[in-house]
């Protein structure tokens, strides 16, 4: 019991503080590759240090499910964290509430950041919502038969047991199934993150905003809490793939010693897939909206392909 | 020892004064308020009455029997009061109790108001009739009540019998109910012939009696003629056509619970009346379950009536429902009775969830069509200031039926997966693909519907009203409101109490499949909801809100250690630098819905039409003309050859029709002497 409380405490500050270092080291590599030199990789803690003792102005039109939504955002997707394993195999929380509830806690956020986005009033609020919407819906099937892969593969949706059923074979991830399941949820992970090509986290033109067109209207904390949930979100899809997929240096146990160890191993994974994110992201120019519905759908086929090929090749 | 039957018929008994009383009231012509208010407080009293029937019924196990001899052959009034009898009575008497109390503030409101009696004598003689539907006990007695609850309900659709656009949805809904009933009547009876009794008792696994192909063809005719009234796609057209139309609590019942005698029906034949089925046929209930699903969810997106979009979820949770029994015949057929126990949990434990958030939905409908004066969802916007406790009920509605923990809805959406998810492993040869790609499927239906109420919420509630019948809305009623609360408090209930609620469905299982499964669907002292075992999965809704609350420190902390000194002040959102922001500003709910209209276009295949009016230039046009709409392909190309076919049959049928007396009687003769000649034998 003790050492859960402690668990929870440790993996709660742990994606508190990684979370931004890595939209930090996202945003630095980018710059690096187009040789700008970038705003420095502790840029995103600043900006959050900024906008907490900013004050804010909040839209006339709104209610209180503007003022609710950063919350519910924020506290939805710390808590899907919790249920995933980060640097040990057991996760805090799994037990709550395995892959299914980390699905369903994202949508939850996202549901409340869409209506707190209608709740403007202006049009960019209504855009970014319905855009938003749609595509998390085109993507949610291909991220579940992904899922649904490695769920099957380990009996389980309870994320702790799958993860420690993948570190029992370590070299798993070289199967067909396990491949495609891969690039099937890293597909998502660039769909559900707003990355190019699907949106740019880093533009303001209204025709092609999502994410930043739905939080136009917030500042202040409120902005905060939203640009950190983000930031969680991505932490939690990315090491979704890279805990699941190549579960290796996870430590069994909360023990300090096994912290020490896992943890820079975890942050090397996390920085090697950042690197292919940013690599897909300057290679490729942002797509039309509605391509992205093909991009999403050879996800899809890439996933259902993971399952039948599990049922072929017994793996 | 509750009593159980006194309780029962003392509930029936009521209902059917009630009933009494409202008629005549009719008859005399009393409108005074008190007359609607006493006869809905005997209704809710009356179901409370059949909820504590039910309660102890399932709680203590005990199944009670009764029966009235009718002296015609075959037909019994009996009524036995079965685990999954009480199930289905206990969501109808649940949802009946809000329904009631809502409906005293309700009938102060329109048209009902003009005729508050004869609403009365429908609405419990519905009631009453609906109980007799789900605790009838003799073939020939269900048929009967089947149909009175037809057309009772057919009166409280068309009680609003000036507007054409009632007294279509309502014979729509009519005709199509005759359609599905004849079908029951082919089922039922080739199963009463293998059973050679009208009893339901009797006819306990009598469906494996019957040859192979006599087998199929009663439970295809049950299947379809129970999914008539489920409304899986496409026997679905009547439900968005006579749902919207009635008075809103009567739409509530409806969607709520009176679709449900479909899938009470369906559990029934499935899992009572059939001890196996082959697979095809548990794979036809699982395709139509994931085709309903998704066209529901499709249709329900693109519709801004707030009522039929409601209508439409109800089409796409009847697939969710069947996903599960579906899941659940095909593990029976493959010798997997745990499993199939653990889809069945799902499928029933969905029929209640969706029973409670879609009446709550509806109520908040109805107080938001009586405030707003319209249903289009463009004329609304900023209900939220004006109906806020509307507002709050119908964001818990909401949150629960799109699947989002910790309500409701998720709990019995993620036992489907978890369902769906097992029958990968447990199915052989390809089939197994079946199971991960219908999961795909509902993970696709239950985003989809999440954006549909991210819309159906945002435009009916948020921002600024798009009308001035909307900036007029004034709240409900208290008794509405209470009505609601009630609702809302059991989606939260049934969420995040989800495992005190399981063991409900145990002995359902054990008289279906042989095994209890709900003991094994709960661990850790009732905290852990699990899928068979903690070891394949879990969930526990109770503590993911617990944590839920807990986190909420961290913001609340770290604002107050930086951001206690930020200021905050109001102003107005950023209009694009046009002079002020108006409701013209806003996003529509067809905006909203327009990039799925584009993505799904081979399904809708939209229409559009623009034409604009121009002064000097063609950059500032004087007046716009918009029109928008989707193909209503079941309509077009189902329904209108269907209709063709019959009215051709009908003219050629016209020839034996002279209109003759003699002619007739002749007919008749006829018919009697081929029926003793060939009818009868001995």
């Amino acid at each position: 019991m003790r050492e859960q409380a402690l668990a929870v405490f440790f993996q709660v500050v742990l994606v508190l503080l990684l979370a931004p270092l890595v939209t930090g080291f996202n945003r630095t590599l980018k710059a690096r590759v187009q040789t700008r030199r970038g705003p420095g990789l502790l840029q995103p803690y600043r900006d959050l240090h900024k906008l907490l003792r900013k004050g804010m102005v909040i839209p006339d039109t709104s209610s209180w499910i503007f003022s609710a939504t950063p919350y519910v955002l924020f506290v939805a997707t710390l808590l899907a964290s919790l249920l995933i394993p980060t640097i040990s195999a057991r996760a805090p929380l799994s037990l709550f509430g395995g892959v299914l509830a980390v699905v369903y806690l994202l949508a939850l956020g996202r549901f409340f950041l869409a209506l707190g986005a209608l709740d403007t009033g202006s049009s960019f609020g209504g855009l970014g919502s319905s855009r938003e919407m749609t595509i998390s819906a085109i993507a949610e099937p291909a991220l579940m038969l992904a899922v649904f892969t490695v769920a099957i593969g380990a009996g389980s949706t309870n994320l702790s047991i799958v993860a420690q059923a993948a570190q029992g074979q370590s070299w798993r991830f070289l199967a067909p199934s396990q491949m495609l399941a891969f690039a099937a949820l890293f597909i998502v992970l660039i769909a559900e993150t707003g990355r190019i090509p699907v949106d740019n986290p880093s533009t303001h033109l209204e025709l092609t905003m999502i994410h930043e067109a739905m939080i136009l209207e917030y500042s202040g904390p409120y902005l905060a809490w939203i640009e950190w949930a983000s930031a969680i979100k991505q932490l939690v899809l990315m090491t979704l793939l890279v805990n699941i997929f190549f579960p290796f240096g996870l430590s069994a146990s909360w023990s300090p010693i096994a912290v020490l160890i896992s943890l820079p191993v975890f942050i090397l994974k996390l920085l090697l897939l950042s690197i292919v994110v940013v690599v897909v992201e300057v290679t490729n120019a942002k797509m039309r909206l509605f391509r992205v519905p093909e991009l999403l759908a050879i996800a899809f086929v890439l996933g259902a392909l993971a399952l039948i090929s599990t049922f072929i090749f017994q793996g | 020892m509750w009593p159980i039957c006194e309780l029962y018929s003392a509930g029936l008994l009521l209902y059917a004064l009630a009933a009494l009383t409202g008629l005549a009231a009719h008859l005399r012509k009393i409108r005074a308020t008190w007359v609607a208010t006493s006869l809905c407080c005997a209704s809710m009293v009356a179901a409370a009455l059949e909820f504590s029937a039910s309660a102890a019924s399932l709680i203590a196990g005990a199944e009670f029997n009764w029966s009235l001899p009718s002296g015609a052959p075959f037909l019994h009034y009996g009524v036995r009061l079965d685990p999954l009898s009480a199930f289905f009575n206990l969501a109808l008497s649940l949802l009946a109790v809000s329904v009631a109390i809502y409906s005293v503030g309700y009938l102060k409101h329109g048209v009902l108001q003009r005729r508050p009696g004869l609403f009365c004598f429908f609405f419990n003689l519905h009631l009453l009739f609906l109980t007799l539907v789900f605790t009838a006990s003799n073939i020939i007695f269900f048929i009967i009540a089947w149909e009175l609850v037809v057309v009772t309900s057919y009166f409280l659709v068309v009680t609003d019998h000036e507007s054409a656009e009632s007294r279509h949805g309502g014979m729509l809904y009519i005709l199509m109910s005759r359609g599905g009933t004849g079908l029951l009547f082919i089922g039922f009876l080739l199963l009463a012939s293998a059973a050679s009794s009208m009893e339901f008792q009797a006819m306990h696994g009598s469906g494996t009696k019957l040859t192979p192909a006599l087998g199929a063809a009663a439970f295809l005719s049950l299947f379809f003629g129970f999914g008539v009234k489920a409304g899986i796609i496409p026997l679905h057209i009547w439900l968005p056509a006579a749902h919207p139309v009635a008075p809103s609590n009567v739409s509530a019942l409806m969607s709520g619970i009176v679709i449900k005698t479909g899938i009470y029906g369906m559990a029934r034949v499935f899992f009572d009346f059939y001890g196996d089925v082959p697979v095809w046929a548990g794979m036809l209930v699982l395709l139509a379950g994931v085709v309903s699903a998704l066209l529901g969810v499709l249709y329900a997106l693109m519709e801004h009536d707030l009522k039929r979009l409601l209508a439409y979820h109800s089409i796409e949770n009847i697939g969710i429902i069947l996903m599960g029994f579906g899941s659940a015949l095909l593990f029976r057929s493959f010798g997997h009775p745990q499993l199939a126990a653990l889809a069945l949990v799902a499928g029933l434990f969905h029929t209640l969830n969706h029973g409670v958030f879609k009446c709550l939905l509806f109520l908040g409908a109805g107080s938001v069509v009586r405030g707003a004066g319209t249903r289009n969802m463009e004329e609304m916007g900023g209900l939220i200031r004006r109906m806020p406790w509307t507002a709050l009920f119908f964001l818990i509605g909401a949150i629960a039926i799109s699947g989002l923990p910790p309500f409701n809805g998720f709990v019995s959406e993620w036992l489907t997966y978890q369902g769906l998810l097992a029958g990968f492993g447990a199915t052989p040869t390809l089939t197994r693909i079946v199971f991960p790609i219908a999961g795909a499927m509902l993970a696709l239906t239950a985003a989809l519907a999440a954006a549909c109420f991210v819309k159906a919420f945002g435009i009916t509630f948020l921002a600024l009203p798009r009308s001035e019948s909307a900036e007029n809305a004034t709240e409900a009623r208290f008794s509405m409101q209470a009505g609601m609360a009630g609702l809302a408090v059991a989606c939260v209930v049934l969420g995040l109490g989800a495992t005190w609620f399981v063991p409900i469905f145990a002995p359902i299982t054990q008289n279906a499949f042989g095994v209890q499964i709900t003991s094994q669907l709960v661990s850790a002292n009732g905290l852990l909801l699990t899928a068979g075992s903690a070891q394949n999965g879990s969930v526990s809704p109770l503590m993911l809100t617990v944590a839920l609350v807990a986190l909420g420190v961290v913001p609340l902390a770290l604002w107050f250690i930086l951001g206690r000194k930020s200021t905050r002040a109001t102003g107005p959102s950023w209009d694009c630098g046009l002079p002020g922001l108006t409701a013209a500003n806003e996003y529509t709910a067809t905006a909203f819905s327009k990039p799925l209209r584009m993505i799904f276009g081979a399904l809708f295949r939209p229409r559009r039409e623009i034409q604009a009016e121009y002064d000097v230039s063609p950059y500032y046009p004087k007046a716009i003309h918009f029109e928008s709409e989707i193909a209503p392909t079941f309509e077009t190309h189902i329904y209108q050859p269907l209709l063709a076919g019959i009215q051709m049959l009908a003219a050629r049928m016209r020839r034996i029709q002279t209109g003759s007396i003699h002619a007739y009687l002749a007919y008749i003769f006829v018919t009697l002497i081929l029926l003793l000649l060939f009818g009868v034998r001995e």
